[in-house]
């Protein structure tokens, strides 16, 4: 690259080496940072978002425990590309940065698995943590009228979440019969303090339907959503309602790890028992490795963040914990496994990629993802199949073949350097 | 647990040319949808779309800033006399 390409980028710091990079400040990530800086090491932690926390702690004090004064934030930063082994390219809103680190500790998370129906794509149709989080960033909900749907815990929490903020919540739709979510409620009797909570979680809810084996087959609305149709025990009805929050339970961020070509196992990142992964130096921990919840990220995050500053035998006294945590995780999948049903839900002219509006019809002609990413360009929009990823894997069986910088849209200045 | 509904303070900005006030620490996203646009932005297709995720991953929430297009709302704090405009 000449000189004058190189002058022309704004902005582009490079940071000293730090010993260990955290990327992603939510629970994971902030145990993970406080860990590895109270065993001495230089640490640094990078998010996207303008304030620690992740989604769980989203505009809380939730996170305060673990923050740490000595732990070098890098807030509202995107890391978009590894342009050389030790170094990452991040990008924020008015410069770029050169991150440099020996250990790197990744903490992405996870994201909701959205499935599409026809009228999905209609504004007011979202995410149920997505839902849950606009209201945190201070939509007020009080007297909408919201249908809360899909599948897992989350559910519960949202629709308790709006209801305490005022909302009118119509009903909760979990697409999982009632027998397999009471056999993991049994599972839970073998652990009180989660059997509390998720009593807690339901008492709190009382006055709101909560229907089993209930799901979505179809939005309606002319410019924004009036009205969402459900279908239970092969009946259909309408429920006019403000807001649809309709996620279907949560799938891990691996596009990171991909890119660094981390092993795959089955539920996500393969880690050893130091949350190593297969590659030397790249920890991961929390929802990354496989959803588990907020315990499990923790307790993760620690043991990474010990292991990636050098000192592992310090983290071996968690090992039973995480054991004990990864086991209620194991109970918690199988009882809100996606039913096969779901599957029917897209119509031919329904649209599984909304970043270039392609509908199932088109992509299910194809037999892989590299076939529909040339022919019909799903997956090929600002969200990198980040969205319609999820979906195309329960429809149709296709796992995600490769990642590439940039792994994010990154500004043309960005790009103007070697990635 | 602390949220931002603790804090009164009001910030004002312009939503497609209309004042909203917002509590201070909202994101734009939220001034957005309090102003009344219920379209953030246009699809490929000519379909009227707002936030899917919440949370930075969908890019539905996508609205001019300041000039500045293609900024994921979601994501952005609001500032006193932002200029915010959507389906640009």
């Amino acid at each position: 690259m000449s000189d004058a390409v190189s002058n022309s980028v704004s902005n582009v710091v490079s940071s000293p080496a730090f010993d260990v990079a955290v990327i992603g400040a939510g629970p994971a990530g902030l145990a993970a940072a406080a860990r590895a800086v109270e065993s001495g090491a230089r640490v640094a932690m990078v998010d996207d978002n303008p304030r620690p926390g992740g989604q769980i702690w989203r505009a809380s004090r939730s996170p305060e425990p673990w923050l740490r004064s000595n732990v070098e934030v890098f807030s509202g930063a995107r890391v978009f590309a590894a342009p050389a082994p030790g170094v990452l390219a991040l990008e924020r809103s008015d410069s770029n940065l050169e991150l440099r680190y020996r250990s790197l500790i990744l903490a992405t998370g996870a994201r909701e698995r959205f499935l599409p129906f026809p009228g999905w794509t209609l504004p007011n149709v979202m995410g149920a943590g997505g839902l849950q989080a606009l209201a945190k960033s201070g939509l007020p909900v009080d007297s909408k009228r919201i249908v809360v749907a899909g599948s897992g815990p989350l559910l519960l929490a949202v629709a308790r979440y709006l209801r305490d903020h005022g909302a009118d919540v119509r009903l909760i739709a979990e697409q999982a019969d009632s027998s397999a979510i009471f056999r993991f409620g049994l599972g839970l009797i073998a652990k009180p303090a989660k059997l509390i909570q998720a009593i807690g979680l339901r008492a709190g809810l009382l006055g709101v339907r909560y229907l089993t084996a209930c799901w979505p087959v179809a939005a309606h609305g002319a410019e924004k959503l009036e009205s969402v149709t459900l279908q239970r025990n092969g009946k259909t009805w309408t429920e006019r309602c403000d807001y649809l929050a309709c996620g279907f339970g949560l799938i891990p961020n691996v596009e990171l790890p991909t890119l660094f070509g981390c092993r795959m196992s089955e539920t996500g990142v393969a880690v050893d028992e130091y949350q190593q992964t297969s590659v030397a130096n790249i920890y991961c921990a929390g929802e990354v490795t496989g959803i588990g919840g907020l315990d499990l990220a923790l307790v993760e995050g620690e043991i990474a963040g010990y292991a990636a500053a050098g000192k592992p035998h310090d983290s071996r006294k968690l090992f039973a914990a995480r054991n004990s945590k990864r086991q209620f995780a194991g109970a918690l999948e199988r009882a809100f496994a996606a039913r096969a049903e779901l599957r029917n839900l897209p119509q031919d002219d329904t649209f599984v990629c909304r970043c270039e509006d392609v509908t199932y019809a088109r992509v299910r002609q194809c037999s892989n993802w590299r076939e529909a990413k040339l022919h019909t360009r799903c997956g090929m929009g600002p969200c990198q199949g980040r969205v319609c990823g999820g979906a195309v894997e329960f429809l149709l069986g296709w796992k995600p073949d490769s990642v590439r910088p940039p792994v994010l849209p990154a500004r043309v200045g960005s790009l103007a350097r070697p990635l | 647990m602390k949220s931002i509904e603790a804090r009164p303070e009001t910030l004002n900005l312009r939503v497609d040319g209309h004042t909203v006030g917002v509590p201070a620490g909202s994101m734009v996203s939220a001034a957005v949808a309090m102003a009344g646009a219920s379209k953030f932005r246009t699809s490929v297709t000519g379909q009227p779309r707002a936030p899917l995720c919440g949370m930075g991953i969908c890019f539905e929430c996508r609205v001019t800033i300041n000039g500045r297009a293609h900024c994921k709302s979601c994501q952005i704090p609001c500032e006193a006399g932002m200029e915010v405009e959507t389906d640009v």
